[in-house]
């Protein structure tokens, strides 16, 4: 690249950054102000005094820290299911052609189509039925459902860039058909599952309808927050919205190194 | 004892005839080499060895043991891919040590085992590193390694140099042969360049639309081609193959008759294709008797010799001269061919082997590899 093409680059991004880390910081802002600096106007761009009152006020408020536990585990249980079950078909679609295939690779993505307003009455029948109701499995469910298109597909064009033939050299060398996906195919395919994983974690972790459908105590923190904001007061607000950003951060962060060559330059190992 | 043995084989994909009831014997510890254009089933049938093809029709054995169902990993069989086929996740000493390891080898084996392998193919001071930072040449070492460190009873070779460069694979050529001449292995070697066929085999099998067209020592394919197109496909510049009439003896070529050193057959009259490699014709500046008139066409000097491009009545014809030859575009000159230098084409010829040579049958459609 040349000189000023680079420059143009970076400020772009610089421009997206900050367009992006804007309103995110102005949450942090205000959710470790004191409750008098909140109303302030206009408002402070720099720090006053940090004060924990508002997190603390949040966090003690009935209810967060269990929600919060079971947003992770609604979250986490989503993300083991998503790739379960996407991983294998996102292996058929990518190894084999079978009868079906691109109907089925289409219908895959209509399922994202499908309004879950729509769903959300039988499902709420058939998981009473099923004693799942108002639990933190019957929202992992659901949330795996929403994922599944996005992880199977995103599973198939990853798998299609581990050439066959590294699957056929562990053959060779004694491994099972499963033994050589277990121990070449999935170590190479790290950061685009990553990816898939990230993405069913952030899916379930904003996801509020179905959480608030099908629970009623036992429900996740966006979705309690999401009924519970409307009428609380500012401070909490802030709080609240800092502990629905937060965990995707945090998750993404330690998702990173993942995301790019977990170990340098496999794509260029060919 | 790791005798090949291939029987009947036949495999069609979508229609397409890739192997066409393929008989071969690949005997102990031989260097066989499938050689063809892309599409002939050379690495079909490397494929089927290895267990990752099953034949519609037909056997496979080797050692004495059918392998029908049996896994690639249970063959006793090493692979080196054209594209190596290095593990990108694991640093040269896990690629060479994963069969091993997955063959249960004490780790204290696996670690000396690596090493001698390491030492053989002169990486030992990679072995720390991933594939991605190794050059092409050292991954195809890598490869070669990870083949010959588990000692297997046979090694399959698909097109192994092709993604090196001209000199590289020229060194590689004469390393590998040597190092396979070393262990106790049956080698199959699949290659489209008849170069590494005729310089590494033991025999060389020459294939063409799923079929095996000749089997024979380098040298009598080189010499001895069953048909025109084996004629064709092997040697640099090919063989020449000119059209002629069969006479009472031997052949009339352009208005001239030359002896032959074997009759075939053939009667009179019958429409036959000659062969002449260009080294054996003799190319003179001054008329002789039972020389033929040709002109010259091309001059192309190639350093050890010239090529010249001679046009002999209507057909085209090269042949080699040593390099201080003096000629000029355009002058006439005298071919001289010797009778035990022509061979008829397509008519059986070729020497010893255990398959039958066929003529070609030509047929639409191409497989890759």
């Amino acid at each position: 690249m040349t000189r000023p093409s680079r420059m143009l680059a970076y400020g772009a991004a610089a421009l997206l950054t900050l367009f992006m880390l804007l309103p995110i910081y102005l949450i942090v802002l205000a959710a470790f102000s004191s409750r008098a600096a909140i109303f302030d106007y206009p408002r402070p761009l720099l720090p006053g005094g940090v004060s924990l009152d508002s997190m603390s006020y949040f966090l003690r408020s009935y209810g967060v820290v269990p929600a919060l536990g079971r947003s992770l585990a609604v979250g986490g249980l989503t993300v083991v299911l998503s790739l379960l079950l996407g991983c294998p078909a996102g292996y058929a679609i990518a190894r084999y052609t079978f009868p079906g295939r691109d109907l089925a690779q289409l219908l895959l993505v209509n399922v994202r189509a499908f309004p879950l307003a729509v769903l959300a009455i039988p499902l709420l029948v058939t998981f009473i039925e099923w004693h799942l109701y108002d639990t933190v499995l019957s929202v992992a469910f659901v949330h795996t459902a929403m994922s599944l298109p996005f992880t199977v597909l995103l599973s198939a064009s990853v798998f299609m860039r581990v050439p066959v033939e590294l699957e056929e050299a562990a053959m060779v060398m004694g491994t099972s058909k499963l033994g050589a996906v277990v121990r070449v195919v999935l170590p190479n395919s790290i950061p685009g599952l990553a990816a898939a994983a990230l993405f069913a974690f952030v899916l379930s972790w904003n996801e509020v309808f179905a959480a608030a459908v099908l629970t009623q105590q036992s429900t996740t923190l966006p979705a309690q927050l999401v009924q519970a904001l409307s009428n609380s007061p500012l401070p909490f607000k802030y709080a609240g919205g800092l502990a629905l950003t937060l965990p995707a951060f945090i998750f993404i962060f330690f998702m990173r190194p993942f995301l790019f060559n977990a170990f340098r330059g496999v794509a260029g190992a060919r | 004892m790791a005798e090949i043995r291939v029987e009947g084989v036949s495999k069609s994909y979508l229609g397409v005839q890739a192997l066409d009831d393929i008989s071969l014997t690949i005997q102990d510890r031989e260097f066989m080499v499938l050689l063809g254009p892309s599409g002939c089933g050379k690495t079909t049938l490397l494929r089927a060895i290895a267990g990752f093809e099953t034949p519609d029709v037909g056997t496979i054995s080797i050692g004495d043991r059918d392998m029908r169902g049996v896994p690639p990993g249970k063959r006793g069989i090493a692979m080196v891919f054209q594209s190596y086929a290095l593990f990108p996740h694991l640093r040269v000493a896990g690629n060479i040590a994963f069969g091993l390891r997955m063959h249960r080898v004490p780790a204290g084996e696996v670690a000396e085992r690596v090493e001698k392998a390491a030492r053989l193919m002169q990486i030992e001071r990679l072995v720390d590193r991933y594939p991605s930072q190794l050059s092409g040449g050292q991954r195809q070492r890598v490869a070669v390694a990870r083949a010959l460190v588990m000692e297997p009873q046979v090694i399959l070779m698909d097109e192994p140099l092709s993604n090196l460069d001209a000199l590289l694979r020229l060194q590689m050529r004469a390393e590998l042969k040597r190092l396979l001449a070393d262990v106790d292995t049956t080698t199959v070697y699949v290659t489209h360049d008849q170069v590494e066929a005729l310089s590494m085999g033991d025999r060389t099998a020459v294939m063409r639309d799923g079929r095996i067209l000749q089997i024979d020592t380098p040298l009598a394919v080189y010499d001895r081609p069953a048909d025109t197109f084996v004629a064709q496909f092997i040697g640099n510049p090919p063989m020449n193959v000119l059209r002629a009439r069969m006479a009472e003896e031997g052949v009339e070529l352009e208005g001239h008759r030359l002896p032959l050193a074997e009759a075939d057959g053939r009667r009179p009259g019958e429409e036959v294709e000659v062969g002449i490699r260009a080294e054996n014709i003799e190319v003179l500046l001054d008329r002789e008797a039972g020389a033929l008139e040709a002109e010259v066409s091309v001059i192309e000097p190639l350093g050890s010799h010239l090529l010249l491009t001679l046009q002999l009545g209507a057909q085209a014809l090269k042949a080699t001269t040593r390099i201080d030859f003096s000629v000029q575009r355009d002058q006439r000159v005298y071919l001289r061919f010797q009778p035990q230098h022509l061979r008829l084409l397509g008519t059986g010829w070729s020497g010893g082997g255990d398959s039958n040579s066929r003529s070609p049958a030509p047929k639409a459609g191409a497989l890759p590899g």
